[in-house]
């Protein structure tokens, strides 16, 4: 009797555990090979666009900590240089360095529930998640200092900060920067030479350096992939040019390259805050803009190098007080588009890891 | 520094090659006919000296009388960028051609403009609603949905 | 099978989609009202004022120290239920360490982030495979009313009690992990006051 074999359908639906949000894949199968992957998302579409086209700029801020929620320093930084591009504010020294210092350190709190989320997907229940989470709840108490929130900070307006740092903050800071590298020397111990992690992630889910860049992928997932190009090196905006340090890259695009990649460049933020805390000089935080910011006819594109990505801003104005179009461009969304190449031949247990390696936030993708 | 590319220079040099092609151009960006928008697309990425392999992303803006559609491209070798920009008059129907062969990035952008504006584009493997379901009636980022 | 790279999907499912536009557009249509609040037991209390019985208070006792929770993360308030599940904020302290993702086995749904129509149905799916008796805590501004994003009407839900009851609201854009073990608190009082055994009907046979 001849056996047939037909490809299958499975549905990884909105709600499961290990899809980091609701994401849903429609995954094509050949026993338990996948052949091929529709992912369907939509799920969190809050119409973030829209609703900027009728607030004022001052108050987008506040939508945009939610795209992606894990890293709002980052969203507000990316969008308030667009509008500063547009209306041509100079921003004043101060405020720089600080808006520096809190991007580099919301990428480390925010590359540590990635890397912590992906070793949950690789089987680790839990345990290492929970040893990252203890480190982000210092970095959230830094934050809390500062703008009084613990998840969507609303801290940065058009032309500075909107308060100066307090007096304990710098102690704090420091105290902090002195015990973050033994946590990330134990953690190296701990983990990277671990035989369970190299085995399901090593040569696991190649992503070619041409497909990386044909599909436009950015961040980490393209650094991993052997290209050399961080906006912060490559185009820099803020005071990024007075810092010394690194751009890490790894050569073969695996997922262990993509995990290895993400703990690198936890290390080279730890560096880059050490010197702006050095460099940090003194004067107003704020540049002397009306509250209602009215800049001239015209576009403007900012983008800024996020923990996930290339996080863009691309605005349209008319001269009135609320912008005419903003677009934001979202580094997971474009990073996905690599997905079913990546998965292509793999096991579905593989698929998972793959589809943590990329790290993605879903209030990014719907926006 | 990525350098912004002037659109007049790289005018003239798609003008060599596909006359007619180019509505206006500035220093800020660059209009192309809709027709001829995957053949200047595919001669901007194998140009030596141009090589825009890296599509930033596609947008598109609702002017009352036509849809404008915005690409954002860079080199990452030459480190260098330019703004392309397409228009779209008709508006019941728009159509436009779309890129997904010379820049796979394009898929999921274009499929949004699909759902949000109601433009169509030619040719895209899997042109259906991305965001919204797919009883939806009328295009939400239109400047006339409620 | 032979793999090679195909520029056409080989699975894209119009019929599926279509489908389920339409279960999300007669959801839609017969969501205009908020479902009322479940306030059972203050009226039978009003009523009867019987004291609770001590089998009653065992059962309580049991049901409310060791709630499970279903998953149901949509967005950035999951992040705050997450660090209050974590070591800081420890939830396993009120029996509540499970966080599995099976519907059938738990009994509270603690509801963050903003529901939008698309989500709808597999949320009231989901309410649906809980057995009896079970909880809601509607977590943040979103999920009482719309929150930030309420003014997109075309594609947020104002509030989850358009599609389920809920019986804990906890507001904050996102609430404090303190603010969560508070409300998880409050439902904690109502599950003690509740009746399960009604004395008047066994004693009527």
């Amino acid at each position: 009797m001849a056996v047939r074999a037909e490809p299958f359908v499975l549905n990884m639906g909105p709600v499961h555990p290990s899809t980091h949000g609701v994401f849903r894949m429609r995954a094509t199968l050949d026993g338990e090979v996948v052949v091929d992957i529709e992912p369907v998302f939509g799920y969190l579409h809050r119409g973030i666009e829209k609703l900027a086209e009728q607030r004022t700029y001052n108050s987008i801020v506040p939508l945009t900590d939610r795209l992606d929620y894990i890293s709002s320093m980052s969203n507000n930084f990316a969008y308030c240089l667009a509008v500063e591009k547009l209306a041509d504010i100079k921003v004043p020294e101060r405020a720089e360095y600080i808006r520096v210092i809190m991007a580099e350190l919301q990428r480390v709190a925010s590359l540590l529930i990635a890397v912590g989320s992906f070793l949950n997907d690789c089987g680790a229940y839990f345990t290492p998640f929970l040893y990252m989470f203890r480190e982000r709840e210092r970095i959230v108490d830094l934050f809390e200092m500062v703008s009084g929130q613990r998840l969507t900070y609303n801290y940065m307006r058009v032309g500075g900060v909107s308060q100066d740092l307090p007096e304990e903050f710098m102690p704090a800071l420091r105290k902090f920067m002195d015990m973050m590298p033994r946590f990330m020397d134990e953690y190296d111990r701990l983990l990277m030479q671990n035989e369970i992690l190299i085995a399901r992630s090593r040569g696991v889910g190649i992503l070619t350096k041409e497909q990386a860049i044909n599909s436009s992928a950015s961040g980490p997932v393209l650094r991993a992939s052997g290209v050399n190009w961080d906006i912060r090196k490559a185009d820099p905006y803020s005071v990024y040019d007075r810092f010394d340090f690194d751009v890490p890259v790894q050569e073969s695009g695996d997922c262990y390259d993509r995990y290895r990649q993400r703990v690198e460049e936890m290390r080279q933020s730890l560096r880059i805050i050490r010197q702006a805390m050095e460099q940090l000089p003194s004067g107003p935080v704020r540049a002397e803009v009306p509250h209602l910011v009215r800049p001239p006819v015209g576009e403007a594109y900012a983008k800024l190098e996020c923990p996930k990505g290339e996080l863009g801003f691309y605005l349209v104005s008319d001269n009135s007080i609320a912008p005419y179009r903003c677009h934001i461009r979202p580094p997971s969304l474009i990073n996905l588009t690599a997905l079913r190449d990546m998965v292509r031949g793999w096991k579905i247990a593989d698929l998972i890891i793959i589809f943590g390696s990329i790290d993605i936030t879903v209030g990014e993708i719907d926006r | 520094m990525t350098v912004a590319l002037s659109g007049k220079e790289v005018a003239t040099k798609i003008e060599e090659k596909f006359s007619g092609s180019v509505v206006e151009s500035s220093p800020e960006n660059l209009v192309v006919k809709s027709d001829n928008l995957l053949d200047v697309a595919r001669f901007l990425k194998e140009t030596e000296g141009l090589d825009f392999d890296y599509l930033n992303f596609v947008t598109a803006v609702d002017y009352y009388d036509h849809f404008e559609v915005a690409y954002l491209l860079s080199s990452l070798e030459h480190n260098h960028s330019l703004m392309v920009k397409a228009r779209c008059y008709d508006r019941e129907n728009p159509a436009l051609p779309s890129v997904v062969s010379v820049w796979q990035s394009a898929d999921f952008q274009e499929r949004e403009i699909y759902d949000l504006f109601g433009i169509n584009f030619e040719g895209h493997p899997n042109m259906k609603r991305i965001f919204l379901w797919d009883g939806f009636e009328g295009h939400p980022l239109r400047k006339d949905y409620l | 099978m032979e793999i090679e790279p195909a520029k056409k999907y080989i699975y894209s499912d119009i019929e599926l989609d279509r489908e389920e536009g339409q279960v999300i557009e007669d959801l839609k249509a017969q969501s205009q009202q908020p479902i009322p609040d479940p306030d059972q037991w203050l009226g039978e209390e009003l009523e009867q004022n019987i004291l609770l019985t001590s089998v009653d208070a065992l059962i309580n006792w049991g049901r409310r120290s060791s709630l499970w929770t279903a998953i149901c993360f949509p967005a950035c308030c999951a992040f705050e239920m997450i660090a209050a599940n974590g070591p800081r904020f420890d939830l396993s302290r009120f029996g509540m360490e499970i966080l599995r993702a099976s519907p059938r086995q738990a009994d509270l749904m603690i509801t963050a982030g903003t529901l939008t129509w698309k989500m709808a149905p597999n949320v009231r799916r989901i309410y649906n495979q809980m057995a009896e008796p079970k909880w809601v805590i509607a977590m943040g501004a979103c999920a009482i009313s719309g929150g930030i994003f309420a003014s997109a009407e075309y594609a947020v839900v104002p509030g989850y009690n358009r599609i389920i009851p809920v019986d804990v609201y906890v507001p904050g854009c996102p609430p404090r992990p303190e603010a969560l073990i508070y409300g998880i608190q409050m439902l904690q009082k109502k599950i003690a006051r509740r009746k399960n055994i009604d004395v008047r009907k066994i004693l009527e046979r």
